[in-house]
């Protein structure tokens, strides 16, 4: 395992590799700043009087916050990566979820690029494997070793 | 004096208490996961913890954007479950200890954690999931709990070192409480778990197995993890796992393990499941529940 030496941490190395990990959106400052209005939007759904008139006219709700017409598409349309990629964060998006009164499993497998019931699948088996999906760095340098060996 | 008696570390998915809630718990799919917390449960009846300090994430429940505690301590007299979308847990409210907390509060900040205190909240299934998968299903809970909430949704997270070090405090902060206490702290959270993204669903056992063998016995190696490596090796949502270090850091230099278990998959989580002992010579006399991990062991 790799140690960490906190006398030697570089801020900048650090959020470097938070966005090095294949197919993951890593909750960071920036993020968080990006996606505040989105997720206290969500985190409004979680009264009954809020989630009555969301229901009624999603939009019409959402406009009532300040959110850019990104969040808003984004959101209607349930396009939870890009949702992430505006700044949303999975606990906040569950709020969504239980307005829709979907599983948090079936909402979390619309990210995949699997169906629901081949990814439920894939967790009986044991999940997904850590092999490959590391490190985009790792695999872009593994993809252009293997390009100058032909 | 208040001792730490006990760890115990457990994830807490909250699929867990859907199926407690509703009777799933000994199904085809259930069966296996609640079948690890039999030993535990029986020993939690034998070992009778006054005071339970729970180490736990809140997951946009209590908290929101608002406002992000790194570390937060609960000094209230009582939590209700939080209604996390699908209403509130049938469960009963969780009493507190605030002479308790607001010693230990008072200890850490002098020993340089600054601490933020809650006096008011609602607790979601970060901390009531380990209450059942321990107590199973009472009319009221058979103990105290002292909230300890950490931040592992906003990066960064405090690092693995920090937590240890924070658990190692709480543990000099225990025992100056004057009071005979018998507590334990439990870790919840983890372990490998991805809740979002392309990549969702990544699971490693072999970590994830690696990472129990390190809580057990004197080596202090898992609080050097940065956070990368959680985020490679065990998904997104395995950095929960530094919660289980704010545990293992108020055991001491050495544990001993009484039971483990480790169950794929619940929903998108690995399930893993361990019970610690403080073993620096503390003395502890827990004669009543060694019997019972006598018989267990038959």
């Amino acid at each position: 395992m790799i140690t960490e030496d906190p006398k030697h941490q570089d801020i900048h190395e650090y959020l470097a590799e938070m966005e090095d990990i294949p197919g993951t959106r890593v909750f960071t400052a920036k993020r968080a700043r990006q996606g505040y209005h989105m997720n206290q939007f969500a985190m409004s759904l979680m009264k009954d009087e809020n989630r009555t008139r969301f229901k009624a006219d999603e939009r019409a709700y959402m406009d009532e916050w300040p959110l850019t017409q990104d969040q808003k598409e984004a959101m209607l349309a349930r396009d939870y990566n890009r949702c992430l990629d505006l700044g949303g964060n999975v606990y906040f998006l569950a709020k969504l979820f239980s307005t829709d009164g979907i599983p948090f499993a079936e909402a979390v497998s619309t990210m995949t690029d699997m169906e629901f019931p081949q990814y439920r699948e894939m967790m009986m088996n044991g999940g997904r494997s850590p092999e490959g999906v590391r490190s985009i760095r790792a695999n872009e340098a593994a993809a252009a070793a293997k390009n100058e060996d032909r | 004096m208040a001792r730490i008696t006990a760890g115990v570390a457990s994830s807490h998915v909250p699929l867990l208490g859907v199926a407690s809630d509703f009777n799933k718990d000994r199904d085809e799919y259930f069966g296996p996961i609640f079948a690890g917390y039999d030993w535990t449960r029986e020993w939690e009846k034998a070992e009778k913890p006054d005071v339970i300090i729970l180490v736990y994430n809140d997951h946009a429940s209590a908290f929101d954007m608002k406002i992000i505690p790194t570390f937060a301590i609960g000094c209230g007299e009582r939590y209700k479950s939080a209604n996390e979308g699908w209403g509130p847990r049938a469960v009963p409210d969780v009493e507190g200890h605030p002479d308790l907390a607001w010693h230990i509060a008072q200890s850490l900040v002098l020993d340089e954690f600054d601490m933020t205190i809650i006096n008011e909240m609602d607790v979601d299934h970060g901390l009531t999931v380990p209450l059942s998968m321990m107590f199973g299903k009472p009319d009221a809970w058979p103990c105290k709990v002292v909230p300890l909430a950490v931040n592992v949704v906003t990066y960064p997270p405090p690092s693995g070192n920090r937590c240890w070090a924070l658990g190692e405090a709480v543990r000099k902060a225990v025992e100056s409480f004057p009071e005979d206490l018998n507590v334990q702290i439990w870790g919840t959270g983890g372990m490998s778990h991805q809740l979002q993204g392309p990549r969702a669903g990544l699971i490693n056992k072999e970590w994830d197995n690696k990472f129990l063998d390190g809580l057990i016995g004197d080596s202090d190696h898992l609080r050097r993890i940065p956070h990368i490596e959680y985020l490679r090796e065990t998904g997104s949502e395995g950095i929960e796992m530094v919660m289980w270090l704010v545990m293992r850091g108020a055991l001491g230099k050495k544990t001993r393990a009484l039971h483990r278990h480790y169950h794929l998959p619940c929903s998108n989580t690995a399930i893993g499941h361990l019970v610690l002992r403080p073993d620096n010579g503390e003395g502890l006399d827990m004669t009543g529940s060694d019997t019972v991990t006598a018989i267990a062991a038959e």
